[in-house]
C-alpha cells in the first residue's frame, strides 16, 4: 500500500509542472500588453518600461516561469496588481469558503442521489424510479447559476430564514464551537448561507449520482450471489444494504472524486451569483480587472486542489480495493 | 433506424434538437417582434400569455423576451456545433493516432489530455477566453479544448480493440498504408461511441457558452445569447424574475433534448446498457 502510494506521489510531479506551466503559459501568451492595458492609454513609454521591469516582463519567458515557479513553491504567488495585496494572502483568505462550499454540495448530492438511486433501483419501473430518472436527466442538464438565480427569486425571497448572499462564518468553525461549547447558533448561521448556494452546485451531481447508483445497483441485483443471498432465506433490507450495495457503491465513489472537480468549477460561476466570497468569486472578478497575478495564482491553486482531491480519491479506492494496488 | 424510432429518448431528444435546429435557422420569420428594438416605455413588462403583446414579457430595455430567446437560440446552437466540431476533428485524429501508434507518441498524447483534465473543465474554459479576450469564437475554441479529452479517449480505447481484428491484420497483409487503414478501416468501425460523446459534448458546449455569456465572456452585444439574458436579467431579479426565468429554461430545454439524444443512441449502439 505504501509503494503504491509513493507512485501516486511520484506521478504527481510531472503533472504539476505540466500544470505550473499550461497556467503560466495562458496568462503570457495572451494577446496585448497587460501593462499597457493597467496603465491605460496615456502612459509614458518610460512608464510602461518601468512597470515591466518591476513585473519581469522584460525577461526571456523561460526565466519568467522558473522565478515564478521558484516564488509559488516558496508560497509566494505575487501581489495583486488592483489590490496591492499579496495573492497568496488573498487566496488562502478565500479558499476555506470554496472548499467548504464544494464540500457540503457533495455531501448533499450524495445524501440525496444514493438514497434516491437504490429505491429507484429496487422498485424499478415504479412512480419512484420515474420521478429520479426525470430528476437526473434534467439535473444534468440544467446549469448550476442558472438554478442558484432560481433559488435566489423564488426561495431566498420568499423564505426570511434564507438569505440572498454572502457567507456568515465557517460550518466547520459552527461544528466545533458545537462540540466544544454544546452552541448551535455558529452552526446554524452558516448551514444557513451555504444552503442555496450548496444546493445549486450540488444538483447536477445528485442527478449523475442517482443515476448511477440506480445502474449500478440493477447490475449487483441481478448478480447470482444476491440470488443465494436470498435464497438462503436473508431479510430482502439486509440484501439490499449489506450485500448489493457495498458492491454497487465502487462506481459510485470513482464518479464522486471525478465530480469534485465540476463541483470546484461550479463553484466559479455560483459563488459570483450568491456573491460567496471563495476563489471563484476572486478570479472572476480578478478577469473583468485584469489583475492577472490573481487569475493565475487562483487558477493554479484550484488546480492543485483538484489533483489532490484526485489523489485521495485514488488512495481511498486502493484501500477498498486491493487490485488497484498491484496493477 | 427502427430502434432509433422506439427508443423514446432518440426520439424525443431528437424532436427537441430539431425544434432547437428549426427556430435558430428560422428564427427572423418566428420572433414575433424585433428583438433589437427598445422601447423604455414598454420594459419590464411581466409575461402576458400567448393572447398579450409581449408572450414572455420584456427586458429591462423594453425588447420582447421571447424574440431575443428564439434569435438567441442561434448563438447557442452555432457554439455547439462549432466548438463539437473542432473537438471532433481534433479529438479524433488524436486518439486514434493515440491508439494506432501506441508507445512514445501515445503516451504523449495522452499526458497532454490528462493535462487539460487537471483542471475543473469550466475553470479552463474562463480561464482560456479570460486569455485570449471575451468573444463568441474565442469561447468556442475554449469549450473545444476542453471537450477534447474525453473525445481523444473514446477514440482511442475504440482504435486499441479494434486494431487487433483479423480485418486489419488483412489489410495490412495486403500493404495498405498505416494512415489508409486507421482511417478507412478502423476509424468507420468506431462510429457509434464517438457520435455519441459528440452529441454530449453538444449539449455541455451550450452550458458553458450560457457560462461564459453569463460572466461577460462569451458573445458581446449586441450579439444576443442566453447566457448574456441572465446576466442582464440578473440586475433586476427582484422587480421582473421572468428575465431570468424563460432564457434559462430554453438553456435546459436544449440542453436536455441532447443528452436525451445522446443516451438513446448509446442504448441503440450498446443494447446491454438499455434502461439503466
Amino acid at each position: 500500500m505504501i509503494r503504491y502510494i509513493v507512485r501516486r506521489l511520484v506521478q504527481m510531479i510531472p503533472l504539476l509542472l505540466g500544470i505550473s506551466i499550461l497556467v503560466f503559459l495562458l496568462v503570457h501568451l495572451s494577446p496585448g500588453d497587460p501593462v499597457r492595458m493597467l496603465l491605460g492609454e496615456e502612459a509614458t513609454e518610460e512608464d510602461v518600461e518601468r512597470l515591466n521591469a518591476i513585473y519581469g516582463f522584460d525577461l526571456p519567458l523561460h526565466i519568467q516561469y522558473f522565478r515564478w515557479l521558484s516564488n509559488a513553491l516558496r508560497g509566494n504567488l505575487g501581489v495583486s496588481i488592483r489590490q496591492g495585496i499579496s495573492v497568496t494572502t488573498l487566496l488562502s483568505e478565500r479558499l476555506g469558503a470554496t472548499l467548504e462550499l464544494a464540500v457540503v454540495s457533495v455531501l448533499i448530492a450524495v445524501a440525496l442521489g444514493i438514497p434516491l438511486g437504490i429505491i429507484a433501483a429496487v422498485r424499478r419501473g415504479s412512480l419512484v424510479d420515474y420521478f429520479s430518472m426525470i430528476l437526473a436527466l434534467v439535473g444534468v442538464s440544467t446549469p448550476g447559476f442558472w438554478l442558484g438565480l432560481m433559488l435566489l427569486t423564488h426561495v431566498a425571497l420568499k423564505v426570511d430564514f434564507l438569505p440572498m448572499f454572502g457567507r456568515d462564518g465557517s460550518i466547520f468553525g459552527g461544528l466545533w464551537i458545537l462540540i466544544t461549547q454544546l452552541r448551535v447558533d455558529v452552526l446554524l448561521e452558516g448551514l444557513r448561507h451555504v444552503l442555496l448556494p450548496a444546493v445549486s452546485i450540488g444538483t447536477g451531481m445528485m442527478a449523475i449520482i442517482t443515476r448511477l447508483t440506480r445502474s449500478s445497483m440493477l447490475e449487483v441485483l441481478g448478480k447470482d450471489y444476491i440470488r443465494t443471498a436470498k435464497a438462503k432465506g436473508l431479510n430482502n433490507q439486509v440484501v439490499v444494504l449489506k450485500h448489493a450495495l457495498r458492491n454497487a457503491l465502487l462506481p459510485v465513489i470513482t464518479i464522486i472524486g471525478i465530480q469534485f472537480g465540476a463541483m470546484l468549477g461550479g463553484a466559479v460561476v455560483t459563488e459570483t451569483v450568491f456573491a460567496w466570497p471563495g476563489v471563484g468569486r476572486l478570479i472572476v472578478n480578478a478577469i473583468r480587472q485584469r489583475d492577472f497575478p490573481i487569475i493565475q495564482g487562483g487558477v493554479l491553486m484550484m488546480a492543485v486542489v483538484f489533483a489532490l482531491v484526485n489523489l485521495a480519491v485514488d488512495i481511498s479506492y486502493a484501500l477498498v480495493n486491493p487490485r488497484i494496488r498491484y496493477d | 433506424m427502427k430502434q432509433f424510432l422506439r427508443n423514446k429518448s432518440a426520439v424525443t431528444g431528437s424532436i427537441i434538437v430539431g425544434i432547437l435546429i428549426i427556430t435558430a435557422i428560422f428564427a427572423d420569420a418566428i420572433a414575433p417582434k424585433d428583438p433589437y428594438q427598445m422601447d423604455i416605455w414598454e420594459s419590464f413588462r411581466p409575461p402576458e400569455g400567448l393572447r398579450g403583446e409581449y408572450i414572455l414579457g420584456t427586458d429591462d430595455m423594453g425588447r420582447d423576451v421571447l424574440s431575443r430567446i428564439i434569435v438567441g437560440s442561434r448563438i447557442s446552437l452555432l457554439v455547439a456545433i462549432v466548438a463539437t466540431g473542432v473537438s471532433l476533428v481534433f479529438g479524433v485524429t488524436l486518439g486514434a493516432i493515440a491508439g494506432y501508434v501506441g508507445g512514445i507518441t501515445d503516451a504523449i498524447i495522452m499526458r497532454i489530455m490528462d493535462l487539460i483534465l487537471a483542471f475543473p473543465s469550466i475553470l479552463l474554459a474562463i480561464a482560456i477566453v479570460a486569455s485570449l479576450g471575451p468573444g463568441v469564437v474565442n469561447a468556442m475554441l475554449a469549450i473545444a479544448i476542453v471537450r477534447i479529452p474525453a473525445m481523444v479517449r473514446v477514440t482511442r480505447s475504440m482504435v486499441l480493440s479494434l486494431r487487433e481484428e483479423d480485418f486489419v491484420a488483412a489489410a495490412q497483409a495486403l500493404g495498405l498504408s498505416h494512415a489508409r487503414i486507421l482511417f478507412r478501416h478502423i476509424l468507420v468501425n468506431c462510429y457509434a461511441p464517438i457520435l455519441v460523446v459528440a452529441t454530449l459534448n453538444m449539449g455541455t458546449a451550450i452550458t458553458v457558452e450560457a457560462t461564459l455569456s453569463f460572466l461577460g465572456l462569451g458573445a458581446q452585444p449586441p450579439i444576443i445569447s442566453w447566457g448574456r439574458m441572465l446576466a442582464l436579467g440578473r440586475e433586476a431579479i427582484r422587480t421582473a424574475p421572468h428575465i431570468t426565468l424563460f432564457p434559462g429554461l430554453a438553456i435546459v430545454f436544449t440542453t436536455l433534448g441532447f443528452n436525451l439524444l445522446g443516451d438513446g443512441l448509446r442504448d441503440i449502439s450498446d443494447p446491454q446498457l438499455r434502461g439503466r
